[in-house]
C-alpha cells in the first residue's frame, strides 16, 4: 500500500469535493424551499466561469495580471451569476409555483438547454483557455507534491464561503426567513415573511456560490466551454442527494464524499470509470440510507 | 403607458444581463478583444418587444382566471382544440381513423423514387413516439419519475447488435428478446430502489443511465467502445432482401405497428385493475396502499412495462440506423423523452404522441436555423410550461370539487 499516493489522491479528492459542495449548496437550498430540481443551476455555474473568463481576458490583454485580477473577475462573475439566477427564477419558475410537480422540472431542463446554447451561440462552442492568475506561493513548495497553489486557494475560498453561508443562514434575518420558509411555506407567509423575496434570495445566494465554484474550477482546469455546466450540475446534484437533499451540511458532506470516492476510484482502479464510482456510490448509499447521509427519514402522517 | 415603462426597464435589465457575454469576445490566440455592440441593440429591442407581449398575455391569462373563478363552473372553461378532441369520443374516433389512414399512406405520399429522407425522419420520430408512450406508463400513469429511461433503450439496441454480431440472430428473433432484456433491467434496477421517494428515484435512474453509457463507452471488447457497433442488418421480410427505399418504408410500417400496439396496450391497461392501481399510487401513495394496492408489485410492473417498450423499440432503432454508439443514449435524450410526456400531458396517449412528433420533427425540419434551433427549443419548453403547465391534453380523471365560499377551487397545490 502506497500511503503517499493515497494521501495525494485524498487531497485531490477533497479539493474536487469542495467544488462539488459549493455547487451542491445551490441545489440543496433551492430544493429545500421549493422542492425543485433546478437543472439550470449547472448553467449558472458555467455562465459565472464565462463572465470571469471574459473579464480576465480583457484585463490580461491590457497588461494586468495576478491574483487581484482574478478577484475582480470573480466579483463581477458573482454579480452576473446572481442576476442570471434571479432572472431565471422569475421567468422560468415563478409562474409555475402552483403547477403540477413535474412542470417546473421540464421548465428547468428547457432553461438549461437555452442557456447552454445561448452561451455557445454568442461566444463559442470550443474550449477557451482560462488564464493562470494564481501565483505559486512560496510556502506551498514543501507540500506542492500533494497540493498546488490553486488547490490551496480553492480550499481556502470554499471554507471561507461555507463559514459565511453558515453565518448568513444561522444569524441573519434573511437566513431565519429562509429556514422558516423551508419548514413551512404557508406558515412562514402567515407570520409575515415575504416568501417570494426569500425564494429570490435563495436563488441569488445559490448562484453566487455556483459562480465562485465556476471561477475556481476554471483556474484549476485552465479551460472552459459552454457545456461544462451540465456534468458539473449533475455531479453536484448527486452530491446534494447523497448528503440528503434540502440539508445544507449534507450537501457539503455529500460533495466531499463524492469527490474523494471519485478520485480514489479513478486513482486505484480506472480513470475511465470515474463517473461510475460516483453514481455507484450514490445508488449504494441510497439503498442503505434512502434519505441520504444526513437526511432525516420523514415519517409520513396521514 | 405603465406597460411601456416596465418593458423599457426589462429591456434595460436584459441589456445589462447579456452585456459581457454578447458584446465582448476575447480572442486569446490573436490577443485581441472583439466588441460587438450591435448585438446589444438587438437584445434591447427584442427584450422590449417580448416584455410588452409577455405582460399583455399574463394580463389576459389573469383576466381569464378571474372570470373562470367568478363563474365557478370549471366545465364551461374553453378548452383547446386538442383537449376537446380527446374529450369527445365520437370526434376523436373519426380523427383517429383519419390519422391512421394518413399514417398508412404516408411513405407513398412523401417519397418519390430514391428520395426517402422524409420516411427516415418519420421512422426516427415514431421510434420516439413509442419511447414517449413507454415512459408515459412509468411517469404519466404510475408517477415514478424516471430520468434514465434512455438506458433501457440502449439495452434493447445493444441486445440486437450484440446478438446479431456474435450469434447471427435475426431482427425478428431479437425484437422480443430486446423487450425482455429491457424489462429484466427494469426489474433488476427497480427492485432495490422502490423504497425511494420521487426525487431520489429520479437521481438513481439518472445515475443508472450514466453508468450504462460509461460502461458502453469503455468496455471496448464487448460493446465496441465509443466507436460503437456497425453493420447491423436492417429488418428482413421473410428472408427477402429489400432495396434502400423499400427497406425504409418497411421499417416505417414496423414502427407504425409498434406504435399501434403500444397505444392499444396502454389504452387497455389504463382502465384495467393494474392501471387504476398505478394512477391511485400516483395520486396518493398512502391512501392507495391502505386500500390494498400492493405497492411493490404495482410500481415494479409499471417500471418493467415501461422498460419493455424501450427495449423493444431499441432493437428497431439499431436496425434502422445500421449503427449504434453510446452517443445516441445521452441524458439529453432521456430529458427529451420526459419532456414529451410532460408537454403532451401526463398520462394522455394522444398528447404524448403529438408532443413526441413535435419535439422530434421540429428540430429536424428547423435545420435551416441550425444555430438557433436548440436555443428556440429550450425557450419553447419553458414557455410551454408557463402557459400550459398541465401539458397539451389534461388527462386528469374526474374529481370532486368543492364550491368554496371565495370561489377558489382546490387544485391540489400546496
Amino acid at each position: 500500500m502506497d500511503f503517499e499516493y493515497l494521501f495525494e489522491l485524498l487531497c485531490g479528492g477533497v479539493v474536487k469535493g469542495s467544488i462539488y459542495a459549493l455547487i451542491a449548496l445551490g441545489y440543496t437550498m433551492v430544493y429545500g424551499i421549493i422542492q425543485l430540481i433546478n437543472f439550470a443551476h449547472g448553467e449558472i455555474y458555467m455562465i459565472g466561469a464565462f463572465v470571469a473568463l471574459i473579464i480576465t481576458g480583457m484585463l490580461t490583454l491590457s497588461g494586468y495580471s495576478g491574483l487581484s485580477v482574478l478577484v475582480l473577475a470573480a466579483v463581477i462573475a458573482m454579480i452576473y451569476a446572481a442576476a442570471y439566477g434571479y432572472t431565471l427564477e422569475k421567468i422560468a419558475y415563478r409562474p409555475l409555483r402552483n403547477a403540477p410537480r413535474l412542470s417546473p422540472l421540464i421548465s428547468a431542463i428547457g432553461a438549461s438547454i437555452f442557456l447552454t446554447n445561448y452561451v455557445q451561440l454568442v461566444q463559442t462552442p470550443d474550449f477557451l483557455p482560462f488564464p493562470e492568475l494564481v501565483p505559486e506561493f512560496e510556502f506551498m513548495e514543501s507540500i506542492s507534491r500533494y497540493m498546488s497553489s490553486v488547490d490551496m486557494v480553492i480550499l481556502a475560498v470554499t471554507t471561507l464561503t461555507m463559514v459565511a453561508l453558515t453565518v448568513l443562514i444561522k444569524y441573519t434575518r434573511i437566513g431565519k426567513a429562509m429556514r422558516a420558509t423551508q419548514q413551512d411555506m404557508v406558515m412562514a407567509r402567515l407570520v409575515g415573511i415575504n416568501v417570494d423575496r426569500v425564494i429570490s434570495a435563495t436563488f441569488i445566494i445559490g448562484s453566487v456560490l455556483a459562480a465562485i465554484a465556476g471561477v475556481l474550477i476554471a483556474s484549476r482546469t485552465g479551460q472552459i466551454n459552454s457545456a461544462i455546466g451540465f456534468m458539473a450540475g449533475l455531479k453536484a446534484f448527486t452530491a446534494a442527494v447523497l448528503g440528503g437533499i434540502g440539508n445544507i451540511p449534507g450537501a457539503v458532506l455529500g460533495g466531499l464524499v463524492l469527490g474523494v470516492a471519485e478520485t480514489l476510484g479513478a486513482g486505484f482502479i480506472s480513470s475511465a470509470y470515474e463517473d461510475v464510482f460516483a453514481f455507484g456510490l450514490l445508488v449504494l448509499i441510497l439503498i442503505l440510507r434512502p434519505a441520504g447521509l444526513l437526511g432525516k427519514a420523514v415519517k409520513q402522517k396521514v | 403607458m405603465a406597460h411601456l415603462k416596465r418593458s423599457f426597464g426589462i429591456s434595460l435589465w436584459f441589456m445589462f444581463l447579456t452585456l459581457p457575454l454578447i458584446v465582448v469576445r476575447v480572442n486569446t490566440v490573436a490577443r485581441e478583444v472583439e466588441w460587438r455592440w450591435q448585438n446589444l441593440a438587438w437584445v434591447g429591442l427584442g427584450a422590449f418587444a417580448i416584455a410588452w407581449f409577455w405582460q399583455f398575455s399574463i394580463e389576459r391569462r389573469m383576466a381569464k382566471r378571474v372570470r373562470a373563478a367568478a363563474e365557478a363552473h370549471p366545465e364551461k372553461q374553453k378548452h383547446s382544440l386538442a383537449q376537446r378532441l380527446a374529450d369527445d369520443p365520437v370526434l376523436s374516433r373519426r380523427v383517429l381513423i383519419g390519422v391512421a389512414a394518413l399514417a398508412m399512406v404516408f411513405p407513398w405520399l412523401v417519397s418519390t423514387g430514391q428520395n426517402f429522407y422524409h420516411v427516415n425522419v418519420m421512422v426516427s420520430a415514431l421510434i420516439f413516439v413509442v419511447l414517449g408512450l413507454g415512459l408515459n406508463i412509468t411517469v404519466g400513469l404510475a408517477g415514478l419519475l424516471d430520468l434514465g429511461y434512455i438506458a433501457f433503450f440502449a439495452v434493447g439496441a445493444y441486445t440486437y447488435a450484440l446478438l446479431n454480431k456474435n450469434f447471427g440472430l435475426g431482427f425478428w428473433t431479437c425484437l422480443p428478446l430486446g423487450g425482455v432484456m429491457g424489462m429484466l433491467f427494469g426489474v433488476v434496477l427497480g427492485f432495490p430502489i422502490l423504497r425511494l421517494r420521487g426525487d431520489y428515484l429520479a437521481i438513481v435512474t439518472l445515475g443508472f443511465a450514466s453508468i450504462t453509457k460509461i460502461v458502453l463507452e469503455n468496455w471496448d471488447t464487448v460493446f465496441g467502445g465509443a466507436a460503437g457497433i456497425a453493420n447491423i442488418p436492417r429488418p428482413d421480410l421473410f428472408g427477402l432482401e429489400l432495396g434502400g427505399r423499400d427497406k425504409a418504408v418497411y421499417t416505417y410500417y414496423i414502427v407504425l405497428a409498434l406504435v399501434g400496439l403500444t397505444v392499444l396496450v396502454t389504452n387497455r391497461l389504463k382502465n384495467s385493475r393494474i392501471g387504476r392501481a398505478w394512477m391511485a399510487l400516483r395520486e396518493d401513495e398512502i391512501a392507495s396502499v391502505a386500500m390494498g394496492v400492493d405497492m411493490a408489485r404495482t410500481k415494479l410492473s409499471a417500471y418493467a412495462l415501461g422498460a419493455f417498450w424501450a427495449g423493444l423499440v431499441g432493437v428497431v432503432f439499431a436496425a434502422h440506423n445500421n449503427f449504434i454508439n453510446p452517443d445516441s443514449f445521452t441524458f439529453m435524450d432521456s430529458a427529451m423523452i420526459l419532456a414529451m410526456v410532460v408537454l403532451g400531458g401526463m398520462g394522455s396517449i394522444l398528447g404524448v404522441i403529438i408532443a413526441s412528433l413535435a419535439l422530434k420533427l421540429l428540430p429536424e425540419y428547423l435545420r435551416a436555423f441550425a444555430e438557433y434551433r436548440m436555443l428556440v427549443f429550450g425557450a419553447v419548453m419553458v414557455l410551454m410550461m408557463i402557459f400550459r403547465p398541465q401539458g397539451l391534453i389534461n388527462d386528469m380523471r374526474r374529481k370532486y370539487e368543492y364550491d368554496t365560499a371565495d370561489g377558489e377551487s382546490d387544485n391540489g397545490g400546496e
